[in-house]
């Protein structure tokens, strides 16, 4: 029986954290989110040098928890790069028995994630591969240029900026067919990851809004000495920390190919992204004025909360299908 | 993770299922006195194969194994497969034992724990009153000594003890030393109830539950209790009642509780004909992914338990978190109850004699729900000590002189 990280897990957690920390701070954040770019080469490289990039490859001796943990991170340090879709297309890749990964493993090739039936793409200019993950139409691997039309959008999500993208009929090329069991699989991987960066997210906003309630003083008394407050911040952290666990499960379900794995995977990712929305809002509630600027960051993980919310399909739209999952 | 508990637990879970097949159940004819006799010594004999007990050395009546919660949980989960009685409930187990193993004299724990082990001794709690909630420090029950010196002689009004009516004993923190900073004058003693200086009355609760099994209000009037039956120094009551339960504690038992409710108002849906509504599909998987989130972080908390890791401020949140599922539960059962909600159930909230009940079964749910918001620390002193303990927020400014 063993259901809580292991020594190598956080120490893997860590040196994401740490090399976020140094290539992504706060000041690269707000220049990248007024720039036009939808893809920032440094911190990505920073990142492939750990490793992530090949995760989800066979023999790594890691698994679908281990991309869930960077992927964590991630969210905590709205880090710019399609981390989610560079993990799946390297997973992609190698089950269907291509041999030349290293450009995708090592991360100098790019791939993002397109959602079946979504013409919006994180970081899709930036792109060399789209990773085209479909339950109804099955796996594609299209290489940019290969039919694919990107325009431009006024992104909300200013770290992951989406782009409308069109592929020509046909483009790229077929991995799995819908009925391959891999197709729903990758699917339900992409939204256990997603939960993920949804809990990494919404941990960052509440232990923002903690830090600053032991800082912040008003009738010379620090703000989180006040009950109002500090339920509120307990309603913040008792909504996330508990959900830390649905996350863990979801991704070792998948790992463990469990029965209720698919379920798993739409029950973390509808239940986290409700809970980062409920998360980002009650941090910029609780930090009051300067949570509603600009120059603070909130709005960062705010927008993040947006995106992952609408990503993938809804809260609302995974729940159904959970309830048809269990017959209910 | 790995979800499975090993082979060696595997082993144990086999001599378990053993020992139960060759002592459980009773004769299906078996009632009363001899029922009764038949699981006390079945008790015994659980405990002998050192399944029940655990943390109680063998002097007083227990198997004294050492701290395995592993296979703590096998033995419950074999247990309750089986059907079988584990160690009697209620608060002599849980509170009165732990403390007297940790604090009680030599002499408190010959008296009282083999008698309380065997179930012959049933504990009240002595805590709560009128005017003591939340800040319990705050106690008026006063406990003075007799003129030799020999006795306590205690004043006053205890409230909300389960099991109150059954009771034998109870453990209880009185005022001693009036001039004393609060805390610091409490002291805590056991008592025997069968005495003139003692009344108790059950309270009427919102549900209707009334009755011998229901809660009780305690009446002190000069009743005595002798100076040896005082748990640590005189003033020093409130720190003994702190004493903390840390034996074998970590189960997953209370989320296979939470999600057997869950399952009976997936039922309760299907029952009415709602299961097919949208709107009802949507509320269900909101419910279950808290449900969930309670079941699989109360895997972690165990996990942790079994490694010796501290799992960090989460556990401070299963109480709360279990609360608040329970009125989300109760909003939804209301909902699809609909104009059942008009009949007051049969045997309400009790243990009577219940006859057929419907959909209107639910309002025992649906009231009961509002007694965790309030038994064993209020939500809002759980959301302090969440906030406090939990995040390190100070602490508020009407208690920070308090320890």
């Amino acid at each position: 029986m063993h259901f809580h990280l292991t020594e190598e897990q956080k120490a893997i957690q860590e040196a994401v954290r740490g090399t976020l920390a140094d290539s992504w701070p706060i000041e690269r954040i707000h220049a990248f989110a007024d720039g036009d770019a939808d893809f920032d080469r440094a911190s990505w490289d920073a990142l492939m040098a750990l490793g992530l990039g090949g995760i989800l490859l066979p023999d790594s001796g890691m698994g679908l928890l281990d991309a869930a943990l960077a992927c964590e991170v991630a969210g905590e340090a709205a880090a710019a790069g399609p981390l989610i879709g560079q993990l799946l297309a390297v997973a992609a890749a190698a089950a269907s028995g291509r041999a030349n990964l290293d450009a995708l493993a090592s991360g100098e090739a790019v791939a993002t994630l397109v959602h079946g039936g979504s013409a919006f793409v994180p970081c899709a200019r930036a792109a060399d591969i789209f990773l085209v993950v479909d339950r109804a139409a099955g796996v594609r691997l299209v290489p940019a240029g290969d039919g694919v039309t990107i325009e431009a959008v006024r992104a909300s999500d200013r770290t992951r900026p989406v782009s409308k993208v069109a592929f020509a009929e046909g483009a790229g090329e077929m991995l799995f067919a819908a009925a391959d069991p891999i197709t729903a699989r990758l699917a339900d991987a992409a939204l256990v990851l997603c939960a993920a960066d949804a809990l990494g997210g919404a941990q960052k906003v509440t232990d923002m809004s903690v830090a600053y309630a032991k800082e912040r003083e008003q009738f010379g008394q620090p703000v989180g000495r006040f009950q109002a407050l500090k339920h509120q911040l307990a309603h913040m952290a008792l909504d996330v920390e508990p959900a830390r666990a649905l996350v863990w499960y979801a991704a070792y379900a998948w790992d463990a190919e469990l029965p209720d794995a698919p379920r798993a995977a739409a029950m973390a990712k509808a239940h986290l992204c409700d809970v980062y929305v409920r998360a980002t809002r009650a941090a910029v509630a609780a930090h009051g004025g300067i949570g509603y600027t600009w120059e603070y960051g909130l709005n960062y993980w705010f927008r993040r909360a947006l995106f992952d919310r609408a990503w993938l399909g809804s809260p609302s739209e995974h729940r159904a299908r959970a309830a048809d999952l269990a017959s209910w | 993770m790995d979800l499975s508990y090993g082979e060696a637990a595997e082993a144990f879970r086999a001599d378990v299922r053993a020992f139960l097949s060759s002592h459980w159940p009773p004769a299906a004819d078996l009632r009363g006195a001899d029922l009764k006799a038949f699981i006390r010594a079945f008790r015994a004999a659980a405990t002998e194969a050192g399944y029940l007990y655990r943390a109680v050395p063998k002097r007083y009546g227990g198997s004294e194994q050492p701290v395995d919660v592993i296979k703590a949980q096998v033995i419950r989960e074999e247990f309750a497969r089986a059907r079988a009685p584990m160690e009697v409930g209620g608060n002599g187990m849980n509170m009165t034992v732990p403390t007297l193993l940790e604090k009680g004299t030599d002499e408190q724990k010959e008296l009282f724990i083999r008698g309380t082990v065997e179930g012959d001794y049933i504990w009240g709690q002595g805590y709560s009153e009128p005017g003591s909630g939340s800040d319990l420090a705050s106690v008026r029950t006063k406990g003075e000594l007799s003129a030799d010196g020999s006795k306590w002689i205690i004043n006053g009004q205890k409230i909300w003890t389960s099991q109150g009516m059954q009771s034998t004993h109870m453990f209880m923190l009185v005022r001693t030393e009036p001039d004393a900073p609060k805390h610091d004058g409490i002291t805590y003693l056991l008592i025997d109830l069968n005495q003139p200086g003692v009344t108790r009355r059950p309270i009427r609760q919102m549900t209707g539950e009334e009755g011998d099994h229901t809660f009780c209000e305690f009446f002190f009037d000069n009743a005595e209790t002798p100076v040896s039956w005082q748990v640590g120094e005189r003033g020093q009551g409130w720190y003994v009642s702190r004493t903390t339960l840390k034996h074998e504690r970590a189960s997953i038992g209370s989320a296979d509780g939470l999600g057997r409710q869950f399952a009976k108002l997936v039922e309760l849906a299907k029952e009415v004909d709602r299961i097919g509504d949208p709107v009802i599909r949507d509320k269900l998987a909101q419910i279950e992914g808290f449900v969930l989130s309670h079941r699989y972080t109360s895997f972690r908390l165990f996990s942790c338990a079994a490694a010796g890791e501290d799992p960090g401020p989460v556990s401070l949140m299963m109480k709360l978190l279990l609360t608040e599922i329970g009125h989300e539960m109760a909003l939804l059962a209301q909902e699809l109850i609909g104009e059942h909600a008009f009949i007051e159930p049969a045997g309400a909230g009790g243990r009577g004699n219940r006859g057929p009940r419907g959909p209107e079964k639910w309002l025992d749910q649906i009231m009961g729900s509002l007694g965790n918001s309030i038994a064993g620390g209020a939500s809002n002193i759980q959301r302090n000590i969440i906030g406090e303990r939990g995040l390190g927020l100070p602490r508020d400014l009407a208690m920070s002189g308090e320890r």
